[in-house]
């Protein structure tokens, strides 16, 4: 198997239970490849452990079973390849706009002078839109100035693998459309790869190339992995005249809303029979069902027997 | 064609002046109050003093009025006696707190930080935050070789209190995702201190220095009542035994101008360095 710029291997997340001696799975077997340059969307419903599988990317918790590898180096804790944007936009509040985007570009470059910091910081302000909000805190900033800071921040340190766990979901539709744009941008000037969680399938459409489905937890697993086949540059407002774009939402949907449901039962019984849970998920094209791959006749997540 | 040339002189002086006199216009709104108030303390002052001259009884302390205080005010500062007592004051006040600040903000950042630190040392600190400073004076004085020293100690163990407490409710205001941030940047534990911990505490540790700059600069005049030989205490006690009221007066008018001053300060201090968490 070549080796892709992430690799997830076999990824398990098991917890204590308060009431209970048996570990909590929440997911188990998960394997996922992730090209550079490619933006990831990961959706799955409330509890089944995304944030779990963004915080072991991020270094930010320690898997029970399993490794992710980037770029040829396991990750062992938090690092500044990779960049996280919180959903609550966790900005310092007592620096400026600038500051909080200067402060992370400091510690990226720490020899870099102060005005090449500025420069760089404010180049990336600019690509979201804030020329002339640069210089107010936080408390200054309106909710959606505030994530756009966190993008600016998160982009302006180049991470080799930006995480997001669901950067827009406490702002209204009306804000949220225009930073969806507005990552677009930066997204299309610098190539990042992202990885993002969402719960917004319209939102996953409009940005991701790939977007992952996870069944329900516990014992989830990343069932299928979407192609978005939908030519760029991609906008809002056009998006739902593109061929793909409904049988690529209808999919997503139908997933959400049965689909997450059914594999997760199977899985559960796979798990209470002591299968392997090692698993990749189906590629599915929705845009293009007769060019679906070898395994599409399966119904379920593709078990792997043997390591 | 006189009067025509007359205006348009008339206007450019005006347009010229305009910004003097919005700059006067803005003095006078920022000052009109703080002087109606300093006004009302003067005449309030300026009667007490008629009422003390016109009583019998009181009549020996007359010079506690505005006059001969302000007269033996200009006296002190333009002889220059009034630097040495004030020189040796703020020498005392300023060790006590530098000692007080470097026992309490890191005091108050563990109390904040560890839960169980908190509990124990709650009731041993509320019973000694609540015994008057001057209560250790006795031991005080046992215990250091100098008055200075003495004097010193029982600023710090006045002021440590306030600034304590207040570094601990900085620290338990932390925002978790702040720190969160510092390390998702790889900041190593100095760096989270410096860039973090320091900034996001900072106007609740000046908030408690301000609060302890009141508490020091109250205990010592009574702690320089005894023993020493200098500073304003010393010189209000010394003017009192030699029956200058006119200078005791204009000394405590020296002890409540540095005070507002130093005040003043802690106030610029907070708000350099306050921010508003947001919601
Ligand atoms: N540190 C933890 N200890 C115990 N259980 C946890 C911990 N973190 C997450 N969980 C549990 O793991 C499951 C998945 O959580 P999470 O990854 O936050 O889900 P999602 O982000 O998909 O909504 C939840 O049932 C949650 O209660
Ligand atoms: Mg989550």
């Amino acid at each position: 198997m070549s080796k892709g710029f992430l690799e997830i291997e076999n990824l398990s997340q098991r917890f204590p239970q308060p009431d209970s001696n048996d570990l909590l799975t929440v997911f188990e077997g998960v394997d996922v490849t992730i090209d550079k340059g490619e933006f990831v969307c990961l959706i799955g419903h409330s509890g089944c452990g995304k944030s779990t599988i963004l915080n072991v990317l991020a270094g930010l918790a320690t898997p029970t079973d399993g490794n992710v590898i980037m770029d040829n180096k396991e990750i062992k804790g938090p690092s500044l390849d990779q960049g996280v944007i919180f959903q609550n936009h966790s900005l310092l509040p007592w620096l400026t706009a600038r500051d909080n985007v200067m402060f992370a570009v400091r510690a990226r470059w720490p020899n870099w002078s102060k005005a090449k910091r500025r420069e760089h910081a404010e180049r990336y302000l600019h690509m979201v839109g804030l020329d002339d909000a640069m210089d107010r805190k936080p408390s200054q900033l309106s909710g959606g100035m505030r994530q756009r800071v966190g993008i600016a921040r998160a982009f302006a340190i180049e991470p080799k693998l930006l995480l997001m766990d669901e950067p827009f979901g406490a702002l209204d539709a009306l804000t949220r459309g225009v930073i969806q744009e507005e990552l677009l941008k930066i997204w299309s000037e610098t190539h990042q790869t992202v990885f993002m969680i969402t719960h917004d399938v319209d939102e996953a459409i409009l940005l991701a190339d790939r977007v992952l489905l996870m069944t329900n937890g516990p014992h989830a697993q990343v069932a299928e992995s979407v192609k978005i086949d939908i030519p760029r540059p991609r906008t809002r407002a056009t998006l739902h005249q593109e061929e793909a774009y409904y049988p690529i939402r209808n999919h997503l949907v139908d997933f959400l809303v049965e689909g997450a449901k059914v594999m997760s039962a199977k899985a559960q019984e796979a798990a209470a029979r002591g299968d392997n849970p090692r698993h990749t998920p189906r590629i599915v094209n929705p845009a293009r069902p007769e060019a679906e791959p070898e395994h599409s006749s399966q119904p379920g997540p593709r078990m792997v027997r043997a390591v | 064609m006189n009067r025509e040339a007359t205006l348009s002189i008339d206007t450019g002086t005006v347009e010229r002046l305009m910004p003097l006199l919005r700059f006067a216009d803005r003095t006078r709104r920022a000052l009109q109050y703080p002087l109606l108030g300093i006004a009302g303390l003067f005449a309030l002052w300026y009667w007490g003093g008629w009422a003390i001259a016109n009583n019998e009884d009181t009549m020996a302390f007359a010079s506690f009025a505005p006059g001969p205080t302000l007269a033996a005010f200009w006296d002190i500062v333009s002889s220059g006696a009034v630097w040495s007592p004030i020189e040796s004051s703020l020498y005392r006040v300023g060790w006590g707190l530098g000692y007080a600040i470097a026992i309490g903000v890191p005091l108050g950042v563990m109390i904040g930080y560890f839960l169980t630190l908190k509990q124990v040392t709650h009731v041993p600190f509320q019973f000694l935050r609540m015994i008057s400073p001057l209560a250790w004076m006795p031991i005080a004085v046992l215990a250091f070789a100098t008055w200075d020293a003495a004097i010193i100690f029982l600023i710090a163990i006045a002021a440590v209190w306030p600034i304590t407490y207040a570094t601990a409710h900085g620290v338990q205001r932390i925002d978790p995702m702040w720190l969160k941030v510092g390390n998702n940047l790889g900041a190593n534990p100095y760096h989270t201190l410096r860039y973090i911990v320091m900034p996001a505490i900072a106007q609740d540790v000046f908030a408690g220095i301000r609060l302890a700059v009141g508490v020091a600069w109250i205990v010592l005049v009574p702690a320089e009542y005894l023993g020493v030989t200098s500073g304003l205490g010393y010189a209000i006690n010394d003017a009192r035994d030699t029956l200058e009221y006119d200078k005791l007066a204009a000394f405590v008018l020296v002890i409540g101008i540095i005070g507002y001053m130093l005040d003043a300060i802690c106030v610029r201090l907070i708000k350099r360095s306050s921010y508003h968490a947001e919601g």
